[in-house]
């Protein structure tokens, strides 16, 4: 069952704001309701996050990512639709039971950091357990386990105001995860934090993701960190959700126009991956076979090489076209491997950017396994210099020569 | 039109004023009597108190408690002010004045700040609040003493419940701002980990306002001083008093002598008060040291 589910939420500001949302319902644009002096911040936004995801809500300025996320835990009441935990409807609690909820379910880490300056670092992380009652030797030793995961051992004692942002950001996360709660919510949390950190908080929150198994809705505008950290990405704007899927889905098949111009930017080597671009060889031969099978193999399928597995469906090597018709003519039983076309393997996971080294180093394709070692596909290097090509849409640095004068393409600098 | 003609509306207003504090009079006086009562109480002990001691002594004491939550050179400068209004043979009416200025600042601060809390946590409440601070600061302060003249009678606390009310419109709106600066999204933290509006304000709005509800209370203290010759037109003792003597006799020495007692008696409220809100300001007093080694000592052992 999903940890949380929106179901048609609307948030509408100003005065009466379910007018505004008949008025949506009914078809009329954000535009018309500013002008009744409302304004329309979260439209008709359904969603479900599952247990241990960690799934990102994505947008620009005024997309209303920062209003949707404050419903999730109740901050704003939803104006119409429906928000359930786990099977309870926040939108329907009384307010003593909602603030049961984010005490036990729901913790939250927020782009300033929004620590308390008046309390030591301690205290801060200690603050959502104070909250719940729990007595001070053992919130002071949650706490402190807390400050460890993120790094900050020792520091329980000093001011906030001692610690640089990345620290303090880091005493935010310790403050919701010492609260213990499953669910994280996590607006902009490294928007304030200078580029090289982000990174090492982004990689740390992944880790620590995986190893507490929290569930995490994370707010950004950084569509580079939304495809890092998300397995699914919810694309905002004007209110909307234009497009939910993992971060290829939306690169492979953006839902329209914004979110196709959204990606332009995306450094989409660093998001793609082996699986997302490997294919399945025409054949594959069983390790126990000889040369005469793979080079009857080679033969039907008009490829120059070949790859062999072995029982498990472990990758054991690939055979090249001319040493197999060597070990024919030399009439040999064992499988010809050759030092100099030897086989480099790389996971599914593995990001395409940090392929094409190891394209460059041997002729045979890259061969693909999945997280138990097993093969899974291949990358021909035309294959990951295609994918390569699609993702940047250089074409304008290039001029194409078929014959006759070279057409220059002048203007492409600046229509871009 | 004629300046003298009457205008064909007359607002009787002063009338009205004035008959209610006639049924006022008539029908509640024994509430007047007994806030009457209360504030005669505190102020004779705190006057006595203060006078209980020789001035020495007392100067002594003065500047102990500038070190404790200033500095000692604050702690020096204010023994050579009293000193100096010990010269002057104002010190008698400066121990009164300083006792009715420091319990109207009381009470003005005890009403001022659950208002401002009130103010500040809920907008309808501030809209209403806001035109009667105005009027309590604007209105000139000699036109309190008429009505509470004739509600407690002469003496001393007319003049109190005119300080009271002159000096509360600072303390209220300084504890409203305060509250209401306080970084929203810090309010957000306390909430989103489920805090009940009652622990977020003793929790986060109140110790971040501190500074400037501070600010507000040393601005209530300085009001309340400037009240002091009101006080005395209505008949309560202390420098208030010796200043309309010296005006009605036109006593120049008298006059400054009860003048300047009043300006060293603010400087030092006015830079005491200042540095309880001023975390800056106390950097080296008694206080901050002793917390600071206490604090030493504490992670030593840890």
């Amino acid at each position: 069952m999903p940890v949380i589910t929106a179901d048609g939420l609307y948030k509408v500001f100003g005065r009466r704001p379910e007018r505004g949302v008949e008025a949506l319902r009914q078809g009329r644009s954000r535009a018309d309701l500013r002008e009744d002096g409302l304004t329309a911040a979260v439209i008709d936004a359904s969603f479900e996050v599952e247990p241990g995801e960690i799934f990102v809500v994505m947008g620009l300025s005024g997309s209303g990512k920062s209003t949707l996320i404050r419903m999730v835990n109740g901050l704003l009441p939803a104006t119409a639709g429906e928000l359930r935990i786990a099977d309870r409807a926040l939108t329907s609690m009384k307010p003593a039971e909602v603030r049961e909820v984010r005490r036990k379910r729901i913790s939250m880490v927020f782009q300033h950091f929004a620590l308390l300056p008046h309390r030591t670092v301690g205290e801060n992380a200690a603050y959502g357990l104070e909250i719940a009652g729990v007595n001070r030797a053992e919130r002071e030793k949650r706490a402190n386990e807390a400050l460890a995961m993120v790094d900050l051992e020792g520091w329980g004692s000093y001011p906030p105001s001692a610690l640089s942002g990345g620290m303090q950001q880091r005493v935010g996360l310790a403050r919701a995860l010492a609260a213990g709660t499953d669910v994280m919510l996590m607006d902009e949390a490294f928007s304030a934090l200078d580029p090289l950190i982000r990174r090492d908080m982004q990689d740390q929150l992944v880790e620590l993701q995986q190893r507490l198994e929290k569930t995490i809705l994370f707010i950004t505008h950084d569509l580079n960190e939304a495809m890092r950290i998300g397995d699914r990405i919810a694309m905002m704007r004007d209110g909307r959700i234009v497009q939910v899927g993992t971060s290829e889905e939306i690169l492979n098949e953006p839902a329209n126009d914004y979110v196709s111009r959204f990606i332009q930017d995306v450094d989409r080597s660093r998001v793609l991956t082996a699986s997302g671009v490997m294919e399945q060889p025409p054949a594959v031969l069983g390790a126990g076979q000889g040369p005469r099978a793979a080079h009857k193999l080679l033969r039907e399928t008009q490829n120059p090489w070949l790859v062999v597995l072995r029982r498990d469906r472990t990758p054991a090597g690939v055979l090249w076209e001319e040493d197999v018709a060597r070990a024919v003519r030399e009439q040999t039983e064992d499988l010809p491997w050759s030092a100099e076309h030897e086989m480099p393997v790389v996971r599914h996971d593995a990001p395409i950017a940090d392929l094409f080294a190891a394209s460059a180093r041997h002729l045979s394709p890259l061969v693909v396994v999945d997280d138990e070692g097993r093969f899974a596909g291949v990358i021909p290097r035309v294959t990951l210099l295609t994918a390569a090509g699609a993702l940047g849409g250089e074409q304008d640095a290039v001029t194409t020569i078929t014959g006759g004068t070279p057409v220059l393409d002048t203007t492409g600098g600046e229509t871009r | 039109m004629n300046g003298t003609d009457e205008f064909f509306l007359r607002i009787p207003l002063g009338d009205w004023v004035d008959q209610g504090l006639d049924w006022l009079k008539a029908n509640v006086e024994w509430l007047f009597d007994a806030f009457s009562w209360i504030i005669l109480l505190l102020v004779d002990n705190l006057t006595d108190a203060l006078l209980f001691l020789p001035p020495l002594a007392m100067i002594a004491i003065f500047a102990a408690i500038g070190w404790l939550v200033r500095s000692w050179p604050f702690a020096i400068g204010s023994a050579l002010l009293f000193f100096l209004a010990l010269t002057f043979d104002v010190w008698e009416p400066m121990m009164q004045t300083m006792a009715q200025v420091l319990i109207a600042a009381a009470i003005a601060v005890l009403i001022a700040v659950p208002l401002g809390i009130l103010a500040a946590m809920n907008s309808t409440v501030s809209a209403l609040i806001r035109p009667v601070l105005d009027f309590m600061q604007t209105m000139p302060a000699f036109v309190y003493l008429i009505p509470t003249v004739v509600l407690f009678g002469i003496g001393l606390v007319p003049g109190m419940v005119s300080t009271v009310i002159f000096s509360m419109p600072p303390g209220v709106r300084m504890t409203e701002l305060g509250i209401r600066q306080v970084d929203s999204e810090t309010v957000e933290a306390g909430e989103s980990f489920g805090a009940t509006p009652g622990q977020i304000l003793r929790g986060i709005q109140l110790p971040l306002a501190v500074p400037t509800i501070m600010a507000g209370i040393n601005q209530v203290i300085m009001l309340a001083l400037s009240m002091a010759v009101v006080g005395g037109i209505a008949g309560a003792p202390g420098l208030g008093q010796e200043v309309v003597q010296a005006i009605t006799s036109l006593n120049v020495p008298m006059g400054v002598e009860a003048g300047v007692g009043v300006v060293l008696l603010a400087v030092y409220l006015d830079r005491l008060t200042a540095a309880l809100g001023d975390k800056h300001a106390r950097n080296t007093s008694l206080l901050t040291l002793l917390t600071k080694a206490r604090a030493q000592r504490a992670t030593a052992f840890a």
